[in-house]
């Protein structure tokens, strides 16, 4: 049987491994990914296990790539990524890619650090050449004010004039950055009591800081004074205020040359730091060709270690024994891989033993991209419990119908089985091109459901005639509007009449509803009743069906009990009153019409079906027929009687349901102890083949076993009324759809069509464009996925299990009559799914 | 080269939107001028003619084809836009 209908078959194996060929066999099971291997060792943490060293030596390689990748990226180199998977390498090359790591991190580190040094040296001398630049003007004007001899400064004035002359003044130039200026010329004046004098000018372009790489601006000062303890200070000051200081000859002919002298060490630094920038290019790009492989193999060896961590050590065979969840239909699979494995590192072989176990074994569905999307949807629920029938399967149908009926208009279906497409048929480009946008990711994994849902929604919309709430005219209306001139110019409105043959061909509109409803003033009313009564028996159809998968369930796992104390009664509670119902609503379509035949299908006579069912649960008494009226109260003959004979078996369903089975279980479990006695009271029978934990398991207490069936039959018959009602969700919101796209196209499309005048083609160009973009964000993106959450809900509902009895609760809809989902899944070791959550990490980094 | 002036996802949205207002406008315009009573609740019928049946049907005849008319106008606007977009969505696939 497909493993979609049920998951797999699981067998709980133990691996002996040879040490030398652990590791080959561990990573080709990784490639195969079927194995989920079991912690042996859970108590021991991580520090204590065998393989630590070689886990932590990945890390320190996968730290490595990580930086060689931040570099990478900081130069915008892109990253080549092939799509190659490599194998994981043998632990001998795991050496190798250690010592290729540390070279090129200690080249790049190197490299880095010369450039570093490069840059401050540059630094440095475009800071002399400004200074030399700047002071030249300061030196300039000084010996420019000198010239006159008339016009001498303050000091000279106050010098004898012998000692006139040039003064000795001595100075100091350097550069600060420009926010300190005003605090450091503060600071000089204070300190020095205004004996110095403080020229600065701006350096105009920013300079690069080497150590951050940020761009500061900066300004040239320099300061004048007199004698020695003066310039102590002003060099304390220049040291406190971080500001770098330059030697600066004072001869202007010295200044000339060593101006020529930095220029022509700046050009020279120029060309060694654009070599080294490309010697640190050229090794970028060489990693960067490698830098995805060597990735996935670091991540994959690291994968393998962890794995062989959880392993347990034989001491005396010098082997690994490892415990594992393997699928029975792949052990001859996995028993081939462990040989190619065993064969690579020339070793004793691997063998692999099954073992018998009471555990509970991991549910393990095999999915392909199609029905992964609507496995998830289940597994949101709760994993099947193991070898449980899976709703999956029937979910790919049940669920975008379901949907389709909220969903029905054949545009809106149209647009989204479009959108849905277009993922598909670009599948590939465009599961490659990975990104961390949530919203889009979920888009992406549901393409197939989306697009399924379309396809469904534009056959609703067929059968509801509706595009974009208009009607198409395919076949021909049945209705015809014959009325005179004379009527037509007095009434506002009319009633066809379907008795006349002129009005009505007799024959309904071949397919889905007719177009003419669509223009109707009652249009409302019609639909209501008609999507109302569709949606109660899709609803009875799908529970139904719920129930039905149960007793697979219950043949499969021989649960004979079940099928008559609670399958049967659920059934027959479920017929004898919810089925009757639907068959009411058939039987009222068929009979009832406009033309027929007089008795209970007399024209006009049609009762309502609600307050029938109403009249029948409250058990009304018999009715007789109203004297002067020509309608029957029943819709047949043996109507009263057949209801109240369907009623008591409903009825009778209840306590069959509460107390069947716990009788009969105490009824065995009595039989079994008088058989136990009779043994001799050694408490241990052998019944037939039946492994040794049947025992345990039924002695279970009455108590508990009594409160489990009076909730869960509570739980049914309440459900089944509130089920039914919670499938009229169908008919509310697919009514709601269809009231909202009509009235966006009156409130929206109506204004561009109606305005006059040929000006009229402009205004309904913007006007299409904003119903167009309503349309898709209220209509097809809002209540899509409204619908498809109420989809969901009548897939599953919440569930809630009490802790303390082990009673699952209110488990509804759909699942909750067959679906316990009391599993856990199978998560094998795979070097795939692995890699897959490493990228999706390294992505979510690169968009931080 | 050339006069980008959309990015690439607005070249986009716009090229879709009148890609469905071209295939929308022009049914609709078919439509109209075929007379199509589903949509006589769009039409745009002044106060004055609803009192003689004769000025009526002249009215309604005159709107269906006037908006029919005003349905191939926005089609062919839509017709340019969609040219526009797929030039500027060409010049983004190029840079």
């Amino acid at each position: 049987m497909g493993s979609l209908f049920r998951s797999e078959e699981m067998a709980l194996c133990q691996l002996f491994l040879q040490s030398e060929s652990a590791y080959t066999c561990v990573s080709e099971l990784g490639e195969l990914g079927l194995v989920q291997f079991r912690d042996l060792n859970p108590d021991v943490n991580a520090f204590q296990r065998k393989f630590v060293n070689e886990v932590r030596r990945c890390d320190e390689m996968e730290r490595k790539l990580r930086y060689l990748e931040r570099e990478i990226r900081k130069d915008g180199i892109p990253v080549q990524d092939t799509g190659e998977n490599p194998e994981a390498p043998m632990p001998r090359e795991m050496i190798d890619l250690e010592a290729t790591f540390e070279k090129l991190e200690n080249e790049l580190k190197e490299v880095n650090s010369n450039a570093e040094a490069l840059k401050r040296n540059y630094l440095e001398l475009t800071e002399l050449r400004h200074i030399l630049k700047k002071t030249q003007g300061f030196f300039d004007e000084r010996e420019g004010s000198m010239e006159p001899g008339g016009q001498t400064s303050l000091t000279q004035n106050l010098l004898p004039e012998d000692t006139k002359g040039p003064i000795q003044l001595g100075f100091v130039a350097g550069v600060i950055l420009r926010e300190r200026i005003p605090a450091f010329e503060r600071m000089l004046w204070r300190a020095c009591r205004g004996n110095v004098f403080l020229r600065q000018s701006e350096i105009e372009d920013p300079l690069e800081d080497p150590a951050t790489g940020e761009q500061v601006l900066k300004s040239v000062f320099i300061i004048f004074f007199q004698g020695d303890q003066l310039k102590m200070r002003v060099k304390k000051i220049c040291e406190g205020f971080r500001a770098t200081m330059y030697p600066c000859p004072e001869a202007p002919a010295d200044r000339r040359e060593m101006a020529m002298g930095v220029k022509t060490r700046l050009d020279d630094l120029n060309t060694v730091l654009s070599q080294t920038q490309d010697h640190r290019h050229r090794v970028l790009v060489s990693a960067s060709r490698n830098i995805r492989i060597w990735m996935m193999k670091v991540w994959k060896i690291k994968a393998i270690y962890h794995t062989l961590n959880m392993f347990n050590l034989d001491v005396i065979q010098n082997g690994l024994i490892a415990e594992c969840w393997i699928p029975v239909a792949d052990l001859e699979t996995v028993q081939l891989a462990l040989r190619r494995g065993t064969e690579k590192s020339g070793s004793l072989p691997a063998i692999l033993n099954r073992l018998t176990t009471i555990e509970a074994p991991p549910t393990f569905h095999r999915t392909n991209k199609f029905t992964k999307a609507f496995q998830n949807l289940i597994d949101a629920y709760g994993v099947a419990t193991y070898r449980e029938i899976n709703p999956a399967p029937y979910t790919i149908i049940t669920f975008p119908f379901l949907f389709a009926i909220m969903f029905g208009d054949f545009g809106h279906g149209v647009v989204m089985a479009l959108f849905g497409a277009w993922m598909v048929w670009k599948e590939k480009p465009l599961s490659a091109k990975k990104t961390d946008n949530e919203i889009w990711n979920i888009f992406f994994g549901g393409r197939y459901i989306i697009l399924l849902m379309g396809l469904f929604s534009m056959y609703t919309g067929l059968i509801y005639n509706d595009i974009f709430s208009k009607a198409l005219n395919i076949f021909g209306s049945s209705w015809h509007v014959s009325l005179s001139d004379e009527e037509l110019s007095h009434e506002k409105e009319f009633m066809l009449d379907p008795t006349n043959d002129k009005q009505y061909e007799g024959a309904p509109y071949p397919f889905g509803l007719d177009p003419m409803w669509q223009i109707s003033t009652n249009k409302i009313n019609f639909f209501n009743s008609y999507k109302m009564k569709i949606s109660i028996t899709f609803g009875i159809i799908h529970m139904l069906f719920g129930v039905a998968l149960s007793l697979w369930n219950n043949r499969f796992f021989q649960k004979t009990l079940n099928i008559y104390c609670e399958f049967i009664p659920q059934v027959l509670f479920m017929c004898c009153l919810f089925v009757y119902l639907v068959m009411l609503v058939f039987h009222k379509w068929v009979w009832y019409g406009g033309v027929g035949s007089s008795g209970e299908t007399a024209p006009g006579c049609a009762p309502s079906i609600l307050i029938t069912f109403i009249n029948m649960v409250l058990m009304k008494g018999y009715e007789e027929k109203k004297p002067g009226s020509v309608c029957e109260p029943y819709m047949y003959a043996g109507q009263f009687g057949l209801q109240r004979f369907l009623l008591v078996v409903a009825l009778l369903c209840v306590p069959w349901m509460l107390i069947a089975k716990p009788y009969l279980m105490h009824r065995n479990q009595k039989r079994r102890q008088m058989m136990v006695q009779a043994n001799g009271g050694e408490g241990v029978i052998e019944e037939g083949g039946v492994t040794a934990e049947a025992p345990a398991a039924e002695q279970e207490d009455m108590g508990e076993v009594m409160i489990h069936q009076g909730i869960h039959t509570i739980e049914y018959v309440l459900g089944s009324v509130s089920h039914t009602a919670s499938y009229l969700r169908l008919w509310a919101l697919s009514l709601a759809h269809a009231q909202l796209s009509e009235v966006l196209w009156g409130m929206v499309l109506r204004i561009g069509l109606s305005s006059g005048g040929h000006s009229g083609g402009i205004i309904l160009y913007f006007i299409f464009a904003a119903w167009a973009s309503l349309t898709i964000a209220i209509l097809v993106l809002m209540e899509g996925l409204s619908a498809f959450l109420h989809t969901l809900r009548l897939h599953w509902e919440r569930k809630e299990v009490s802790k303390e009895s082990r009673i699952v609760g209110t488990r509804v809809e759909f699942q909750s009559k067959f679906y316990y989902g009391m599993g856990y899944a199978f998560i094998p070791f795979a070097f795939e799914t692995i890699l897959e959550q490493a990228e999706e990490n390294v992505v979510a980094e690169q968009c931080k | 080269m050339g006069m980008k002036f959309c990015g690439p996802k607005y070249s986009l949205c716009c090229g879709l939107t009148s890609a469905w207002g071209i295939i929308q406008l022009i049914l609709m315009g078919v439509f109209f001028k075929i007379r199509s009573p589903a949509l006589i609740e769009d039409l745009h019928i002044p106060e004055e003619a609803h009192h003689n049946q004769t000025t009526y049907l002249e009215a309604m005849n005159d709107s269906y084809d006037l908006i029919g008319t005003n349905c191939f106008i926005a089609a062919a606007l839509y017709a340019g836009t969609l040219v526009v977009c797929s030039w500027q969505f060409w010049l983004n696939l190029k840079s």
